[in-house]
């Protein structure tokens, strides 16, 4: 009984709407150039997601707590100085706890900066909302989006690279498909996952 | 080694194009890729914008951040010269041609977000471009942006004529596929030349 109470509450209400009805990836269609490029491998996608969970959530947080005191003609600078701040800290982090993973990552660990995920969020629900929705907010959007890139990363690694994780799952004399590692295969392989997702969510098709 | 600059514009725009190889600026790239005029005014305007900010930062980074050792802070001072130079530009333009302002000014504002911009003053500081080596590769990756965009844009003008697509797929389903298939098109210039 409790549990089906909870399902009501506006708390929860406000994380499903970003983890599934409003997926980031597949309905706001936000944050395509991580998915595509980091998507190659699921250690990477892991990384990326992670750091965008916690981009997101402290940023929204802060804008949030802020509210009231940021200047309405100036509030996407703020957004910018914050957001950067932060992804400076992920950014050296991975430095230096994860070289390996950042060497391989590059410049998209910068590119959090101008992911549209989290501007999106910040100009859409945080700036007008409390802390306590802003956070549960960050949470579903975050989720959702390290999901999706969890997804396409498992199917690209196994295909192209013959491994999960790093772990070695197809048997010996299977041939690499080359192609799924690269450009087109992202491409094609997030045509076919929004595809099944608008499917089985039933949204309304695009003009 | 010291790479030749037109080695370095060719390999942008073709061999290591931006939006299909770096999978870069894909919002701007699904949103904006309706119409073929709005796509060419989109393209021009990050032409604009990425050669103007990639020579800022580079002066910025060699002259003021190696120097006093701050190279850290380095992300949060390009992504405020890109929002004030796209602010300065807007102004500009609204000032001095403003028959212009109509088909080219609403694109500007959009272009603070677009990760290409960015992503090129980052490429310039890992790869340790020179001055010339960094106008070039911007300028470069700005026409292989704006190509992308073109080629997309025409084709989805002529798909809407025929408009025979699975409910799922409208919109950035099938904006997708193209992009794939283009890739893999794009994927036919490697070996022309090489800069890595």
């Amino acid at each position: 009984m409790r549990i089906n109470r909870l399902f009501y509450t506006r708390d929860f209400r406000t994380f499903s709407k970003g983890f599934f009805k409003e997926n980031t990836v597949c309905c706001q269609l936000l944050g395509l150039c991580s998915v595509l490029a980091v998507s190659n491998k699921c250690e990477n996608a892991l990384a990326m997601g992670l750091g965008v969970i916690f981009v997101l959530i402290i940023s929204s947080l802060i804008v949030s707590s802020l509210r009231r005191f940021i200047p309405i003609q100036y509030r996407i600078i703020t957004y910018m100085i914050i957001i950067s701040s932060l992804v400076i800290f992920v950014d050296q982090y991975l430095k230096a706890y994860f070289p390996e993973i950042s060497k391989q990552l590059g410049p998209y660990v910068a590119l959090i900066i101008t992911n549209c995920i989290i501007m999106g969020r910040q100009e859409a629900f945080a700036v007008r909302n409390p802390l306590r929705y802003s956070l549960y907010d960050a949470l579903g959007n975050g989720l959702s989006y390290t999901y999706s890139l969890l997804i396409i990363a498992s199917v690209r690694e196994v295909l192209a690279f013959g491994t999960f994780f790093n772990i070695q799952v197809v048997p010996q004399g299977f041939d690499k498909w080359i192609v799924m590692a690269m450009a087109p295969g992202a491409f094609f392989l997030l045509a076919i996952y929004i595809w099944i997702f608008r499917r089985i969510a039933r949204l309304q098709p695009e003009k | 080694m010291e790479l030749h600059p037109i080695l370095i514009f060719v390999a942008a725009i073709f061999t290591h194009n931006i939006a299909l190889t770096y999978l870069l600026g894909m919002c701007p790239l699904l949103a904006m890729s309706r119409q073929l005029n709005t796509a060419v005014g989109m393209g021009i305007a990050v032409i604009l914008v990425m050669t103007l900010t990639s020579i800022i930062n580079w002066l910025l980074m060699r002259f003021v951040l190696i120097p006093t050792g701050s190279e850290i802070m380095s992300y949060l001072v390009f992504i405020i010269v890109i929002a004030s130079a796209v602010q300065l530009i807007e102004m500009l333009i609204e000032r001095y041609f403003p028959r212009l302002q109509n088909s080219f000014g609403i694109f500007l504002p959009l272009i603070t977000v677009n990760c290409t911009i960015l992503a090129i003053s980052l490429f310039m500081v890992l790869r340790d471009y020179t001055f010339t080596q960094t106008v070039v590769f911007a300028l470069g990756s700005g026409v292989g942006w704006c190509l992308a965009i073109a080629i997309i844009a025409a084709i989805r003008e002529k798909l809407m004529l025929v408009g025979d697509i699975p409910d799922g797929l409208k919109g950035a389903g099938i904006t997708m596929v193209i992009a794939g298939i283009l890739a893999l098109g794009f994927m036919g210039f490697s070996g022309m030349v090489s800069i890595q």
